[in-house]
């Protein structure tokens, strides 16, 4: 197993390689960009095409075109060009076409800035296009992450046949780490039976997002719905971190999740008893890693990249029953390990041991 | 018995859900006809649009993927991108290709994307019920322009095939009609090589055809045809604007 140092936003690229990604269809924009500029140098020694489209709504209309024929293909951005995508990830969801999205955060709204952030919160784990569908969200903290749940991405799309988001802030997309890189594992997967690729030999096929009678878009609705129940059911995922005896809870993904381990850390030595949840998935959200503790803590403290997005879902998570605050940074700004130490002492009123 | 017409085997066989007198179904024949002819049927994949033009996809007996709307030539591209081999078209109302999806239009065209688009004309959108398309003529009313198309309020109509002309990567583009018998052969015909010159892998081709909308346009199906003769055609520039010398001889 190779061993190399790469820009998180490369490990993405590098391990759609590795998935068997055929096709990427792209429109650059900070801090994503380094996505489609290593895999127009990369895919196509893989045998594979990267085309530029006019725009992020082309981009992701490609990718629909693509994923009808069973292409493994992906696409990247960040958050105003998410946006543009919404028309795309609505048809992609409601047609159940397999497609790999990574949405690497900067702070919004609107142009915003360039820094990370996790502000897409709602908009990548609540449907963002029109109707009711979900995506599978993953959210990487590091870039080993990046990598391997990208090329798990690839799997779980063609499992469900259902585009899985990748969620990752731009700090995670920028920065620099050492990352194994790791040959696709083997996993059984659905025949793609129901590809269009012409009809030699069988009934013609089609492939719509609409259905012209309520009575068919009513049985559509339930079985996408039986689907995301389905998906709920087994994919949740979140890592723990000195939960056993934890008296509070901070919860956090992504960078948040990784910051979040110094400062349980440093929480401890403080003689608090605080452990982490880091989400994983953010769709479905992991409520199942909250409900042990549902009743033996006593309080949250979410950490957000954003005004306070996931905390809603963590309030549901552990039905109210424990107090639940936000330390959050906005804008592109990254909240200290120390800030969020002390807040969460001002916040339940524990006195902090400092070490001499 | 001798056989002297038949069904094209290119059309399923569903009947149509256009409105009487709607030229919709005279392009779908000379589609699925030459579909036949060239032998491409198992080898053909459409997109749909949005727009009346969308149940195409229920007509045709190749595959066919639904777009979003003015979308069908990105979802094309990507078909194409992977399925190199296929023979690939788009099957798009003016409002579809001219409106909504003008930016695909042209980035199709300057790519030299190896598809075929066909345009219909009907200078309205008819399915949402005849409101001003790019295509409105000058002084038409529609639904949303009740006093007549106002150039120096809504601009001026788009002769989209002029403009797709332009460009390098676009290299067989017609603009055709099928009001009358002898314009259905001509039309025909452009479609034919428009498919020819994507088997040929020569680049992008656009066939666009004036149509009718008697139940928006508010007129019998005669008098549509009538409408379109008097006041579409001597608008748009008609006929093959581009032709590569590959194609002419066939
Ligand atoms: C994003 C979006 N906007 C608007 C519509 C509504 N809509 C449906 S068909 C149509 C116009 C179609 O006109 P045209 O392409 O000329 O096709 P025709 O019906 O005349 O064949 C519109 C605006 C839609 N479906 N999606
Ligand atoms: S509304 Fe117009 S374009 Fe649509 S089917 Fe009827 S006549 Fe044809």
């Amino acid at each position: 197993m190779k061993k190399i140092l790469i820009k998180g936003n490369e490990a993405i690229a590098e391990a759609a390689i590795q998935a068997g990604c055929k096709l990427f269809f792209g429109y650059p924009i900070t801090p994503s960009t380094e996505v489609v500029e290593y895999l127009s140098k990369h895919l196509p020694k893989a045998g594979g095409t990267v085309l530029q489209g006019e725009d992020e709504v082309a981009s992701i209309n490609m990718c629909y075109g693509a994923a009808s024929t069973g292409t493994r293909v992906m696409t990247a951005t960040s958050s105003p060009g998410f946006s543009l995508k919404q028309e795309g990830m609505s048809y992609l969801a409601a047609a159940e076409l397999p497609v790999v999205v990574v949405n690497v955060n900067r702070a919004g709204p609107g142009l915003g800035g360039l820094g990370p952030a996790q502000s897409d919160y709602f908009q990548c784990t609540k449907g963002g296009g029109h109707g009711d569908y979900r995506l599978i969200v993953l959210a990487p903290s590091k870039s080993q992450e990046l990598y391997d749940f990208t090329m798990e991405a690839f799997d779980l799309a063609d499992k469900y046949r259902n585009p899985v988001l990748i969620m990752a802030d731009g700090f995670l997309g920028q920065m620099m780490e050492p990352v194994e890189i790791k040959e696709r594992p083997q996993v059984e997967l659905p025949p793609k039976d129901w590809v269009v690729d012409g009809c030699r030999g069988r009934e013609k096929r089609k492939i719509v997002s609409y259905s012209l009678t309520n009575e068919i878009g009513e049985a559509n609705c339930l079985r996408w719905q039986a689907k995301y129940e389905k998906i709920k059911e087994t994919e949740q995922r979140w890592e723990e971190f000195y939960t056993e005896d934890a008296e509070y809870l901070i919860v956090g993904y992504g960078t948040c999740g990784r910051i979040g381990k110094s400062v349980v850390l440093n929480a401890r030595k403080a003689g608090i008893k605080l452990g982490l949840i880091r989400p994983i998935t953010l769709w479905p959200f992991p409520e199942k890693g909250f409900a042990p503790y549902k009743d033996k803590i006593k309080g949250i403290v979410t950490v957000e990249l954003n005004a306070g997005q996931m905390i809603e879902d963590v309030k549901l998570a552990i039905e109210c029953r424990v107090p639940v605050y936000l330390c959050n940074r906005q804008g592109g700004m990254m909240p200290s390990e120390n800030e969020i130490l002390e807040f969460i002492g001002k916040v339940f009123d524990l006195s902090l041991v400092r070490e001499a | 018995m001798e056989v002297v017409f038949k069904r094209t085997t290119g059309l399923t066989g569903i009947p149509f859900h256009y409105c009487p007198g709607c030229t919709h179904g005279i392009i779908h024949r000379i589609i699925g006809e030459v579909m036949e002819e060239l032998g491409i049927i198992e080898d053909t994949i459409g997109v749909a649009p949005v727009g009346c033009a969308g149940f195409s996809l229920d007509f045709f007996s190749c595959d066919f993927v639904g777009a979003a709307h003015g979308r069908a030539q990105a979802v094309a591209t990507g078909i194409k991108r992977s399925l190199p081999d296929k023979m690939v078209f788009t099957y798009q109302g003016d409002g579809d290709i001219a409106a909504i999806g003008t930016a695909h239009a042209i980035h199709v065209a300057a790519r030299g994307e190896k598809i075929t688009s066909i345009m219909v004309n009907n200078a309205v959108f008819g399915m949402t019920g005849g409101q001003m398309a790019p295509t409105t003529l000058p002084g038409q009313v529609t639904t949303t322009s009740p006093y007549g198309r106002d150039c120096a309020l809504s601009g001026s109509p788009i002769d989209l095939p002029k403009t797709v002309a332009t460009l390098e990567g676009a290299v067989y583009v017609a603009a055709v009609s099928v009001d009358s018998p002898k314009n259905i052969f001509a039309a025909k015909k452009a479609i034919k090589r428009a498919f020819q010159v994507q088997q040929l892998g020569l680049g992008f081709s656009l066939v666009s055809i004036l149509s009718t909308c008697p139940t928006n346009w508010g007129l019998s199906p005669v008098d549509s045809l009538k409408w379109l003769q008097e006041k579409m055609l001597p608008l748009y520039q008609m006929g093959e604007l581009k032709v590569p010398e590959e194609v002419k001889g066939l």
